[in-house]
């Protein structure tokens, strides 16, 4: 009944073409990251300002963002604008559907943290001759970024995990894509699929231990 | 020399300043006293224009505060202001807080606005102190950083919002010898102050507030010793 024969050395054999893999991994993650918190701030703003236009745009792009499947998502930058002559390729178009995923759950969060910040923050910098934008970088933003960063550490683990849907636009270069390559060409399922998970699962460990020494050294108060 | 003349304020439906008018000349220091809600504190965040104003006319040294073509944030150096909160900023160390406004608004130099900020933070008796951030220092000392944070950017003028109101009382009496200090200095003052003691010695000029209007002012011996309305002299009975 059980008759499957373990090849561990093929997998092991294959294993520093997955750690490049998982580098591409890393490389579309922590840039899906950055560009998300960036998007992210503009959208939490935008959420709480009292501009229309910018509140309504804002809020269709959060919305669709965490209420429809990541996998949507970058099918539609990849397939979606395709249709449209707007030609992304399976890289970007995973770039690009993770960032507008990340920038939607970061923005409610980021949310959430300028609504726990006292306004009276704001006034203190605006009395002392700092414009808008200046207190809103040099005293809220700093602030915000402290009380969002755990769940922006969740978000950077999940961020690395959906590149694996690159799979699905046919990205083939990321540890995702690597595996399957391996695996059509041996048919060692089990073992590729068991290491890339034992890749992915120490990844996200690292970052969850970077960003606690990222927090011990930036929030000293 | 800051002229007040026949400011209103709403907020909604409620007016909180029905028509106040009152000078203040350089050097002079003018205490506001009189009940909660009485529009004390609004007037001071109007002077700097924080609040919007919807009649009459404040000016500054010649600028019209609610001029739309007015620069605030330039007007804004020029008055400190400190409020009943400490508002220090949590993620600065309290070198950090004084330096800040001084290097990103007056574009100083990091050793620059150091040497300012340690002199601010010696002059309020927080040299040792520097780099500690404010979650560490007690609510004095964090109200004794917000009036050296102030005094950093080296205003001509300097309101003070119920400084000591949140503080506990045996840490009042350290901010209000900081307050005793910048008035025996020659500092142009407003304070918006509970402690009448206080008011009656370093005041030029005690302002009592009534219903959004100032009921009366004048010199410390007039209104502690002898007011000339009833309800100021109802309430300093019941101040005292």
């Amino acid at each position: 009944m059980f008759n499957y024969t373990f090849h561990w050395h093929q997998a092991f054999r294959a294993l520093p073409d997955m750690m490049w893999g998982a580098l591409v991994t890393i490389e579309v993650a922590v840039f899906s990251m950055v560009l998300g918190i960036a998007f992210a701030v503009l959208l939490a703003v935008a959420r709480l300002s009292s501009n229309r236009l910018a509140y309504g745009a804002a809020t269709v792009w959060i919305e669709v963002a965490r209420n429809t499947p990541a996998l949507f998502q970058i099918y539609m930058a990849h397939f979606g604008l395709g249709s449209f002559g707007i030609h992304l390729s399976p890289w970007w178009a995973l770039l690009a559907g993770i960032t507008f995923n990340n920038a939607g759950y970061l923005a409610e969060t980021f949310r959430g943290a300028l609504r726990a910040i006292p306004a009276t923050q704001t006034r203190a910098a605006r009395s002392l001759g700092m414009g808008p934008i200046r207190a809103f970088w040099s005293v809220v933003l700093p602030q915000m970024f402290r009380i969002s960063f755990p769940p922006m550490t969740n978000q950077m683990v999940w961020a690395i995990l959906m590149t694996s849907l690159g799979l699905t636009v046919g990205l083939a270069t990321d540890l995702a894509g690597v595996t399957q390559e391996l695996n059509v060409r041996t048919f060692r399922t089990f073992e590729f699929f068991a290491l890339a998970a034992v890749l992915y699962y120490l990844i996200a460990k690292a970052v969850m231990l970077g960003a606690r020494l990222i927090a011990w050294r930036l929030f000293r108060y | 020399m800051i002229e007040i003349e026949n400011v209103r304020k709403s907020f909604g439906a409620l007016e909180v300043l029905k028509g106040v008018s009152m000078t203040v000349e350089k050097g002079e220091v003018v205490t506001v006293i009189g009940g909660s809600g009485s529009g004390k504190s609004t007037l001071l965040t109007c002077i700097n224009g924080l609040e919007a104003i919807q009649g009459g006319k404040i000016t500054v040294d010649g600028t019209v505060v609610h001029d739309p073509r007015t620069d605030l944030n330039k007007l804004r150096q020029k008055i400190g202001i400190v409020f009943q909160q400490f508002n220090a900023f949590p993620h600065l160390t309290v070198l950090e807080n004084v330096t800040l406004a001084p290097r990103k608004v007056l574009g100083m130099s990091r050793e620059a606005a150091d040497e300012i900020a340690v002199k601010q933070l010696s002059h309020v008796g927080l040299a040792d102190k520097l780099s500690v951030y404010p979650s560490r220092l007690s609510g004095g000392q964090q109200q004794r950083m917000a009036i050296a944070r102030a005094l950093a950017m080296s205003p001509d003028y300097m309101l003070f919002d119920e400084v000591t109101s949140a503080l506990d009382p045996q840490l009042v009496g350290e901010v209000l010898d900081t307050l005793r200090l910048l008035a025996s200095e020659g500092m142009t003052m407003i304070c918006v102050t509970h402690e009448m003691r206080f008011a009656r010695e370093v005041s030029d000029r005690v302002a009592f507030f009534r219903e959004g209007l100032i009921h009366e002012i004048g010199t410390p011996a007039q209104i502690f010793e002898a007011p000339e309305k009833p309800e100021t002299a109802a309430f300093l009975k019941v101040a005292h």
